[in-house]
């Protein structure tokens, strides 16, 4: 609260009590209704696409990288057409979790700050919203990995 | 029915995010990065494992499932190389998709204008 | 110019009259309600330029063109140049100065700019002063949208109290010869901070400081609110007038009534254009103004009016580092002589 406020406090309470009463909510079922569909969708679609990386030869494990690279390619290319952003205003996080969103949270930036040259604004923002996944991901692994390794289950 | 299970975990674990960014007023990049360090405590832990063992894509393509390839990239590297595959095995785990992304990416960024 | 200090901040103006005024938007502005009342509506949002801000800029600077066209005057008469934008170090105002070559006041004051200026612009114009004063505020959704918000490929859900910055410039001319409409009295706002803190809400944060400025306004004046044909503030929206009714209410003991309206909630179809919240940016007052209710004024629908456009003084800065959202509204009244259109 504005420490500034002098002698408000209560007016203050009672403003923010109604607010907080009238202020339009998100539609949380609807949102999670349509999360839960779009990003099971997109899992779907990632399951298509393995199975057909394992009916041409690659075994088990060995489709997933490809099948992320595929999705990551796709989520490229809808970012670049103007349609991924769509996708999200309904499906919210059922778009931005997949690993389709993480390309959209690259490339979005990255066409953005076009006019502020390649280096410092393509090349630069390229990871302003991926940053915090790799940084947060890695660092959290490394524990986890260095934990198992200490109790030898690594 | 793997297909199945990839759509009903892929979808269930969307629909916990946005449930928990919704109810706890997270930005979509808190919830990103938040669902990622869960992903790679539960792949820590075994969990996530059997997740993607039942469901595939459905565990693989949500941002969990990085954190979870991230930790078992980690114990690959460490039982080839010893401790010091703690640091290398996490970003040779992820380097298909990030390098995927990051070329697609300033492909994508050169390629198109944003739209109104 | 200042006539008299009739309160703290509250100052009645002479000679300040409105010889024209032009208001220039955006695609999505000229197919909302108001769409009629503005100069000229572009095809888009200027994808044409080789960045959104030079087409902010552009945009601007086609509204004081159309301004001193319609008034029949040239840049050469202008004595003074008021104005603001929300880019950051005013890109719009200050950019277009490199043109047009005349004295140039560029301030700030988020969504609030445009009647900051014609307060300033008011109180300076007069047969002794500046003779004629060029008052402009500008927005653009995409220039905003990358400073203020996210990147715009970016996939993110909007939350029902979101607003839209508008794409739109207004322009007003000042003149110290008397027209039909004249500028009588203004009053600066104080930052009021009441605590909020989400960059998604700015209704909650503006509605204080808008009740506030405009109960000092009525106080120094002597007035009721029946003294106004409409009490219009800016960039509240839906949610923010039903907060700043309740406020007015409640706490500061008048009822601002079927009078209220917002520039926010008038330039949209809140409903059929997906705007959430209503309409915000430094250029939606200053269009809703300069397009509609210069017209109402002039053409006798109304006879006095007050606006009151309400800025949140956040920067993407201060919001990172957890800060509440300080706010602020300037208020200007205007009234028709007379009973000629």
């Amino acid at each position: 609260m504005g420490a500034e406020v002098r002698g408000q406090a209560p007016r203050i309470q009672r403003y923010h009590a109604y607010a907080d009463r009238i202020r339009p909510k998100p539609a949380v079922i609807h949102n999670v209704w349509w999360a839960f569909v779009v990003g099971g969708m997109i899992a779907l679609l990632g399951q298509g696409i393995t199975w057909g990386f394992q009916q041409a030869g690659l075994t088990g494990n060995r489709a997933a990288t490809p099948t992320s690279i595929v999705l990551v390619g796709l989520g490229a290319l809808f970012t670049g057409l103007g349609w991924y952003d769509r996708i999200v205003e309904l499906g919210g996080m059922g778009g931005t979790l997949p690993i389709t969103g993480f390309a959209n949270a690259m490339v979005a930036p990255a066409m953005e700050y076009r006019a502020e040259g390649l280096i410092m604004g393509v090349g630069a923002k390229l990871f302003t919203l991926a940053g915090p996944v790799l940084v947060y991901g890695m660092a959290t692994a490394f524990v986890m990995g260095a934990i198992r390794y200490g109790l030898g289950i690594g | 029915m793997m297909f199945v299970w990839a759509f009903l975990v892929g979808g269930l674990m969307c629909a916990l995010a946005q449930l928990v960014m919704d109810a706890l007023k997270l930005t979509p990049a808190k919830t990103v990065v938040l669902f990622v360090v869960l992903g790679a405590v539960a792949g820590g832990l075994g969990v996530y494992g059997k997740l993607v063992e039942a469901a595939g894509a459905g565990a693989t393509v949500p941002l969990p499932g990085f954190g979870y390839v991230l930790v078992k990239g980690i114990d690959q590297a460490v039982q080839e190389k010893g401790v010091w595959g703690l640091f290398t095995g996490g970003f040779t785990a992820a380097a298909g998709g990030v390098k995927a992304a990051l070329l697609f990416g300033l492909a994508a960024a050169l390629a198109f204008r944003p739209k109104a | 110019m200042i006539a008299e200090q009739i309160g703290e901040a509250s100052y009645r103006t002479a000679e300040a009259y409105i010889a024209e005024t032009a208001a220039c938007v955006g695609r999505k502005e000229g197919e909302g309600p108001l769409g009629q009342y503005f100069d000229v509506v572009w095809r888009d949002e200027g994808e044409a330029f080789s960045s959104f801000e030079k087409a902010e800029q552009a945009l601007l600077a086609q509204t004081q063109d159309t301004a001193l066209a319609k008034a029949s005057r040239a840049w050469s008469d202008v004595d003074l140049v008021i104005g603001g934008d929300l880019m950051d170090q005013l890109i719009a105002t200050d950019f277009e100065g490199r043109r047009h070559q005349r004295p140039l006041v560029g301030l700030f004051s988020a969504c609030a700019s445009f009647t900051e200026a014609l307060a300033v612009g008011a109180s300076t114009v007069g047969r002794k002063g500046p003779r004629t004063v060029l008052v402009a505020a500008s927005s653009h959704h995409l220039t905003a949208e990358r400073q203020f918000r996210f990147p715009l490929e970016l996939g993110y859900q909007r939350t029902p109290t979101a607003s839209w910055t508008a794409t739109a410039a207004g322009a007003v001319l000042l003149v110290a010869e008397p027209t039909p409409v004249v500028v009588d009295a203004v009053t600066f706002g104080r930052v009021v901070d009441w605590g909020s803190k989400d960059a998604n809400d700015m209704a909650s944060a503006m509605a204080p400081a808008a009740v506030d400025t405009i109960q000092r306004h009525l106080d120094a004046l002597g007035e009721a609110v029946e003294a106004y044909d409409a009490i219009v503030t800016g960039d509240l929206g839906v949610f923010g007038m039903k907060l700043a009714a309740h406020l007015a209410h409640t706490e500061y003991h008048f009822d601002l009534g079927t009078n209220l309206e917002d520039c926010g909630h008038l330039l949209y179809d809140i409903e059929r254009q997906d705007v959430h919240n209503g309409g915000s940016g430094a250029g939606c007052a200053a269009s809703v103004f300069s397009g509609y209710l210069y017209r109402h004024l002039r053409t006798g629908r109304w006879r006095r009016i007050l606006l009151a456009a309400t800025g949140a003084l956040f920067s993407p800065t201060s919001s990172q580092q957890g800060e509440s959202i300080p706010a602020i509204a300037h208020a200007v009244s205007f009234s028709r002589h007379g009973d000629s259109p």
